[in-house]
């Protein structure tokens, strides 16, 4: 039997971020190259992607781009809404659409919400961070803005594989937390290298004249990652669920303030 | 003669107790809430069943060397403040245990 997305001219990929493959369909060649580009590295192949977005593209509408954005459940059916996108989504049959400009942010945006929406459930998170692995062992960097995220990387020996410098990846299989690779950029302008790896610690970064590593209590460290966790949906279970995953990985993985001076000798202390 | 206060914690809520500190994240606008040693005290006791003035006589003004009228007073305004976020109930009858959320421990 003919597939439906092909007897109407649907071009699709799939967009492996985390594991979880997310299949993207869209009439447009030139929109799904893009996507092709964009999201290099993080190309699936799966037949059976666990999510399923039919893309709408529609007149060019860039300077609706903005922050505010709506995330909403009703009826068991998600409803995303920004000035430039708007996107269903059914947990239940795990499918959904995009209405959106052919540009790449919004996508971009519709990706990393959906995936909060996924993680929350099972106790993950996307996090502000910077994450990279050494030695098989995965370390995050947390911060806002200006905190450091890319200066550390940027600054990582060749041992070291980056994650990503903006938006870190946090699963927990219920034996621990793995942290994988994304290509949601920051200010580095490179995607992350698709892998992943066991989380080995935790440090909230701060920018100071020396390095020091120092322990902190168990509160404020789960203050300072809740500050950066992304979540936008206005679900109180989701937002009970987003605290407690918080609160389960600060107790079982070490979190620690790092204080560096913008010089590569930071690196002999991490791993 | 004064009557009776009953406080219980919203089901709105989730809380994780800290150290001596407790978290608690509002279910409906996202905001953290940290509360010290003793207001965690009289959070973990508002079971809805016994009296704000039973909860500082009993657990507040037997650990800390503080003046049962001044404690009141202290408890008094700290429900207020988290009544007013919608985190905390407050009643002057017994408030029904089955929309309590259940306490964590870190």
């Amino acid at each position: 039997m003919l597939e439906l997305t092909a007897a109407v001219g649907y071009q699709q990929i799939v967009v492996e971020v985390g594991g979880i493959p997310v299949r993207l369909r869209t009439t447009n060649s030139d929109f799904r190259r893009m996507l092709e580009n964009r999201y290099q590295g993080f190309i699936g192949a799966h037949r059976r992607a666990e999510l399923d977005f039919r893309i709408d593209l529609a007149g060019s509408k860039a300077d609706e781009l903005s922050d505010d954005v709506q995330v909403t459940r009703s009826s068991g059916q998600w409803s995303l809404t920004r000035g430039d996108f708007h996107a269903e989504w059914d947990p239940e049959s795990s499918s959904g659409s995009i209405r959106q400009s052919a540009n790449p942010y919004s996508i971009d945006s519709v990706l990393r919400i959906v995936h909060t929406l996924a993680l929350a459930k099972e106790g993950g998170f996307l996090v502000h961070a910077a994450s990279v692995v050494r030695k098989s062992r995965a370390y995050l960097f947390v911060g806002p803005s200006g905190a450091g995220k890319t200066t550390m990387v940027g600054m990582a020996p060749s041992d070291v594989t980056i994650l990503t410098d903006e938006i870190s990846y946090v699963r927990n299989d219920g034996s621990g937390y793995t942290a994988f690779g994304t290509p949601f950029v920051g200010d580095l302008g490179k995607i992350g290298t698709n892998v992943s790896a066991r989380i080995a610690s935790l440090y909230l970064l701060a920018k100071g004249p020396e390095n020091r590593i120092e322990p902190i209590a168990t509160a404020e460290a789960v203050r300072s990652v809740l500050s950066n966790v992304l979540f936008f949906a206005e679900d109180q279970e989701l937002v009970r669920s987003v605290f407690r995953s918080v609160c389960d990985f600060v107790g079982q993985v070490p979190t620690r303030r790092l204080t560096f001076y913008p010089a590569c000798r930071v690196w002999d202390m991490i791993g | 003669m004064n009557r009776k206060l009953y406080v219980a914690r919203s089901s709105d809520v989730a809380s994780r107790r800290l150290g001596d500190e407790m978290l608690i994240m509002s279910g409906r606008d996202s905001t953290l809430f940290t509360l010290n040693e003793v207001a965690a005290i009289i959070w973990e006791a508002a079971d809805g069943v016994i009296p704000l003035e039973d909860i500082v006589v009993e657990r507040i003004c037997s650990q800390f060397d503080v003046e049962p009228s001044a404690a009141m007073s202290d408890a008094e305004e700290l429900a207020d403040e988290l009544s007013r976020h919608g985190i905390l109930l407050l009643s002057e009858e017994p408030i029904s245990q089955s929309s309590l959320p259940q306490q964590e421990r870190q």
